[in-house]
């Protein structure tokens, strides 16, 4: 039996860069969600967790909306690259982006608003600027939960399924993640593939999920 | 010279009842405490002043700084107003060793200046063998110390203490008095102390600022205030008090003697100024300023005979409680004369009796 490991490196990677985005990204937001006033907070907060309820088709019409080639984004993506955004490796990436996002913002906020007050106070205190507070206080006494955050966020992009197939579509060894390789492989009559593919990606997310049980503090 | 006038007001809310702070004091060199039990504004008035709060209305100027107008809107940022703060759970950062928790103090001073300045603080409060561990690592003196050591360090106008010695056990207690007085001596930086312990304020303050219920109700030194305490309400906050109801009989202002009769007793008081006779005051007099006898036949003047209910061993010797709810202070040696005594009388003195 040749199982081609392709979809399962492609996964792998596409989750890590996606993880990696949505780390710089989440981390902005949720910090500006946890020190800001600001008016339409709420509805910010509210689209950023909508992916999480919203059904895979919504989200993937929205991106082909967004990214397609007739849209700007799509076009000036074509014109600097010379090549189409969707129905590439990139495009799962966002599509798992889409996921890894809401889950890193909600949970990063909350690790950053759970971080004693009074040592934020004392910082400021002493004359540190916001900047430096964040980065050298609030954000180390976070570290863990927000590990443990960008742990989930990476579990949770390797098993997107709906959204990457509109968007990216099902090319083998393009853009065939292992999520759209198992049910391929299904389709086909492939038992053995899809047993085998199943059987690994269970594992990886079951060590992904106790290495973020571990991080938690909740756990100490 | 710290001058603030603040004003804030909290509207009643479903789940918490309002709260209003309005005051106006100055503290000058030295120690100044804000003495007055929880829920009375004392740490909303140094989170004021160090920035963390904004009051909705007065001006707060420390030296020649406005740190706050309400009129002007001025409200500096808590980064600006030099004002070291020691929190009550001293706030030390948990990822920074105690070096670094002062090195992250002193950027703000020259950078030549820094890496001197750290190890002389480290020295001064005896911290340099500790220097390289977490504040979970060291002892809770040492977690004080270095949170005073690094709340100097970037030397501040003013130095802000919220219950500092809350939950120290007494040696550590003592420990920290010390360390307090060696900032008095060595830095000369202003305090404010809150603190809602009245030995403390015997012990560290020169003045005295009593706060209830977001206003301030009497300034003075600790001893003035404990001799005289401004009303009722200042008495019962101290605590220290036998607090007797009573009736004027007579007022005599050119041999400045009063009698007031308690019960069923006539006691000899001062003259009280403003007061007529006829009048219902309450007398109050601290338990170390009365004494006891053995009762011999009628009470003579000045005395209340009573019947004892406890006798309660404390630090400086004895308790005696009384079925009328007066409370004597004694000596040990004293309590060891009288102590198969059955039949009490309480004596009154003259010239301390106060009416609040």
């Amino acid at each position: 039996m040749a199982i081609d490991w392709f979809p399962l490196w492609l996964s792998l990677r596409v989750a890590l860069i996606s993880t990696a985005l949505a780390l710089a990204g989440g981390l902005w937001l949720a910090y500006v969600l946890a020190n800001r006033d600001f008016r339409g907070k709420d509805i910010v907060d509210a689209a950023v967790t909508l992916p999480l309820v919203l059904p895979p088709t919504v989200l993937g019409y929205y991106l082909l909306v967004l990214l397609g080639r007739a849209s700007p984004f799509g076009k000036l993506w074509e014109s600097v690259f010379g090549s189409p955004l969707v129905f590439t490796w990139k495009a799962a990436v966002a599509a798992s982006l889409l996921h890894a996002l809401p889950l890193l913002v909600k949970s990063a906020r909350a690790a950053l608003e759970s971080v004693d007050r009074s040592y934020e106070r004392a910082a400021r205190n002493l004359g540190a600027s916001e900047w430096s507070l964040f980065w050298r206080v609030t954000l180390p006494l976070a570290r863990r939960s927000i590990l443990a955050a960008a742990a989930l966020a990476f579990a949770r992009s390797l098993g997107d399924f709906g959204v990457t197939l509109m968007v990216a579509g099902n090319i083998p060894g393009r853009t065939q993640t292992v999520a759209v390789a198992i049910y391929d492989a299904v389709e086909s009559g492939n038992g053995a593939v899809a047993r085998m593919l199943v059987l690994v990606v269970s594992a990886v997310a079951l060590l992904i999920l106790t290495l973020a049980n571990r991080l938690s503090p909740s756990r100490i | 010279m710290l001058q603030a006038r603040l004003r804030k007001t909290f509207l009643p809310k479903p789940d918490s009842a309002g709260f209003s702070l309005d005051l106006e004091f100055s503290a000058t060199a030295g120690v100044t405490v804000l003495f007055g039990p929880s829920g009375a504004g004392k740490t909303l008035v140094l989170d004021s002043i160090a920035g963390f709060v904004e009051p909705s209305e007065g001006r707060i100027l420390l030296d020649d700084d406005i740190l706050f107008d309400g009129a002007a809107r001025v409200n500096l940022a808590p980064q600006r107003r030099h004002c070291g703060y020691v929190f009550q759970n001293y706030a030390l950062f948990p990822n920074m060793t105690l070096r670094e928790n002062l090195e992250f103090a002193a950027e703000r001073r020259p950078r030549l200046e820094r890496h001197r300045r750290v190890n002389e603080m480290l020295e001064k409060f005896r911290l340099a063998a500790a220097a390289g561990r977490r504040p979970h690592e060291v002892s809770g003196g040492q977690r004080q110390r270095c949170s005073i050591a690094r709340a100097l360090i970037g030397a501040p106008k003013l130095l802000l203490l919220d219950e500092p010695a809350t939950g120290l056990d007494a040696p550590l207690r003592t420990e920290f008095y010390g360390v307090l007085r060696q900032v008095q001596e060595e830095f000369n930086t202003p305090m404010l102390l809150v603190t809602h312990d009245l030995d403390e304020c015997f012990e560290l303050g020169e003045e005295m600022l009593v706060l209830r219920d977001g206003k301030i109700v009497q300034v003075g030194t600790p001893r003035e205030i404990l001799d005289q305490p401004a009303n009722l309400e200042v008495a019962r906050l101290l605590g220290a008090f036998n607090l007797l109801e009573g009736e004027i009989r007579s007022l005599d202002p050119g041999r400045n003697i009063s009698r007031v009769l308690v019960g069923e007793f006539e006691i000899e008081g001062p003259y009280f100024p403003g007061h007529l006779k006829g009048d219902h005051v309450t007398l109050c007099v601290r338990p170390e300023q009365l004494a006891v006898a053995p009762r011999n036949g009628r009470p003579g003047p000045n005395q209340i005979p009573a019947d004892l209910t406890r006798a309660i061993e404390t630090p400086h010797g004895m308790r005696l409680e009384f079925s009328n709810g007066i409370a004597v202070a004694l000596a040990h040696s004293e309590h060891e004369r009288l102590r198969d005594n059955r039949e009490w009388v309480i004596q009154f003195p003259t010239g301390l009796l106060r009416i609040v």
